[in-house]
């Protein structure tokens, strides 16, 4: 079973959302890096863009596949993990932690309530379990 | 579930994360396939191959049959235990499959060819076979493979063979393998490192592999396996060749053999696309952007596009590299379009990396 932090807020998409006073943190689940394994290369947002909630914001791709990673709430870019740059690893290693992709600011707080929960995550990836 | 190798039980024991592999239960990963892959450049690993489909061929006219039905050809083998790269055609001159065929000894070859075309082998070696007589073709259900492979793989596995056996091992040329009693070994594989393919009946198998785990070698997925053949530029059915490309254009004319007037399946359209000239090259791509090259992706150059038959990340590089077919004669930069954006890419010479070294430093690139 991978690891679902019961503080957080997800995207079926596997994404995760931290929300701290007005800004959210964004990055992706550890069943999400699980499924794709070995991480090779992150395509993030770049700082300023303004995004809608399901836009595709970057790509992260492992050795075997490419995945679009989306926006969960609308808002701008505030900060991005450069890091992921040189260390996509990072991801597999630490996907909650130093993994993390970037910083958004929350332009519309109710679409936080469209995010799924801990356990209804969990439910949604059973059946990959 | 899918067909199960005798290995299945091992390969849960050791964590192994399974995918459908052409109707098989297969290991991707034991965990991460980049270490996986490091592994085997560096020291020793053993990959799981008894999905592989072994057909002995015996008889007065086993070799007259090998020398219609393959594009390489098996005169070639004149010691015994010799191994021998080809392809199979049609009458295209398309690709049923490649495969190795080793000489055992006299009127019997051992041949392995792929799991997920196993059928529509067995169905093509048996028509081919009609017309020869005192030939038998017998397909080995009853056998089990692991390729240990690394620098090290030979002298971590040695020590398992019996003291006769160990003799034979340790003066076994490359591309040569030995017949024992209760099993047989050969030094090929398919990852750019040197070491052994052992072959032995599917009840022992579980026993060798527990062995070699002893011995610190360590379980390695199909994951790893494909980023070690693209970095050593091996071909990889289905993928880069198939019934609709020829030899000629998948980078393998090396191994078809028409220097003499033997006659076999596909000569005809080989030599007529010779004269015509061939229109496509067989290359390797490095990725010179970030970014990672796939399967199937557009190459652009200057005479025309071509196309990625395999890409992937190259652990040893820590780039971006590809086989792919383009126009004839193309070289230098070209451009890859991946997700709407273009790419540069350049072009350079098969294998990237050889024997755990860079095959690009030595042409003197910037990598």
């Amino acid at each position: 079973m991978s690891e679902v932090p019961s503080e957080l807020k997800f995207l079926s998409s596997h994404e995760w959302v931290m929300v701290e006073g007005d800004i959210a943190t964004i990055g992706v689940s550890d069943h999400a890096q699980e499924l794709l394994g070995d991480l090779v290369y992150v395509e993030l947002p770049d700082v300023g863009d303004t995004i809608a909630a399901g836009d595709s914001v970057g790509v992260i791709e492992s050795v075997k596949a490419a995945s679009d990673t989306y926006a969960p709430i609308s808002g701008e870019i505030i900060e991005v993990n450069a890091d992921l740059e040189d260390s996509p690893e990072r991801i597999n290693v630490d996907p909650y932690g130093d993994g993390w992709m970037y910083k958004m600011s929350i332009e519309d707080a109710e679409e936080l309530e469209n995010l799924l929960d801990a356990a209804a995550y969990s439910d949604s990836i059973l059946d990959d379990e | 579930m899918g067909n199960q190798t005798p290995l299945y039980q091992c390969h849960l024991d050791a964590g192994a994360k399974l995918v459908d592999f052409a109707g098989w239960d297969m290991p991707i990963n034991y965990g991460s396939q980049i270490t996986e892959h490091e592994v085997v450049r560096t020291d020793a690993g053993m990959f799981d191959v008894s999905h592989m489909t072994v057909v002995d061929v015996s008889g007065s006219q086993a070799k007259a049959y090998l020398q219609h039905l393959l594009a390489n050809d098996v005169a070639r083998l004149k010691v015994e235990g010799k191994a021998l790269y080809s392809c199979m055609l049609n009458e295209q001159g398309g690709v049923i499959d490649d495969l190795i065929v080793y000489y055992l000894r006299d009127n019997f070859y051992r041949v392995v060819i792929n799991s997920a075309t196993r059928e529509k082998d067995l169905a093509w070696l048996a028509r081919q076979a009609e017309a020869f007589s005192d030939l038998n073709t017998r397909f080995r259900d009853d056998v089990a493979m692991i390729a240990v492979q690394g620098p090290c793989a030979i002298e971590k596995a040695i020590p398992l063979f019996g003291e006769h056996q160990q003799q034979v091992l340790a003066q076994l040329a490359r591309f040569q393998g030995a017949e024992f009693d209760d099993c047989f070994v050969a030094r090929t594989g398919y990852t750019g490192e040197d070491g052994f393919e052992i072959l032995m009946l599917s009840d022992q198998i579980a026993d060798l592999w527990d062995r070699l785990l002893a011995a610190g070698i360590v379980p390695c997925g199909l994951g790893a396996r494909d980023t070690l053949r693209l970095e050593a530029g091996m071909n990889l059915y289905g993928s880069d060749m198939d019934e609709t490309t020829s030899p000629l254009v998948s980078g393998l004319s090396w191994t078809v053999a028409m220097s003499d007037d033997r006659a076999f399946v596909g000569r005809a359209a080989l030599e007529a696309e010779k004269a015509d000239g061939v229109k496509q090259s067989f290359v390797g791509l490095l990725l010179m952007d970030k970014g990672v090259l796939r399967n199937h992706l557009r190459v652009v150059t200057s005479a025309g596009d071509g196309e990625i038959t395999s890409g992937s990340y190259s652990p040893s590089l820590q780039k971006s590299i590809a086989m792919a077919r383009v126009p004839a004669g193309v070289s230098g930069v070209v451009e890859v379009e991946v997700r709407n954006k273009m790419l540069q890419a350049r072009i350079v010479k098969l294998p990237f990396v050889r024997e755990g070294k860079s095959m690009l430093s030595n042409e003197g690139e910037n990598v």
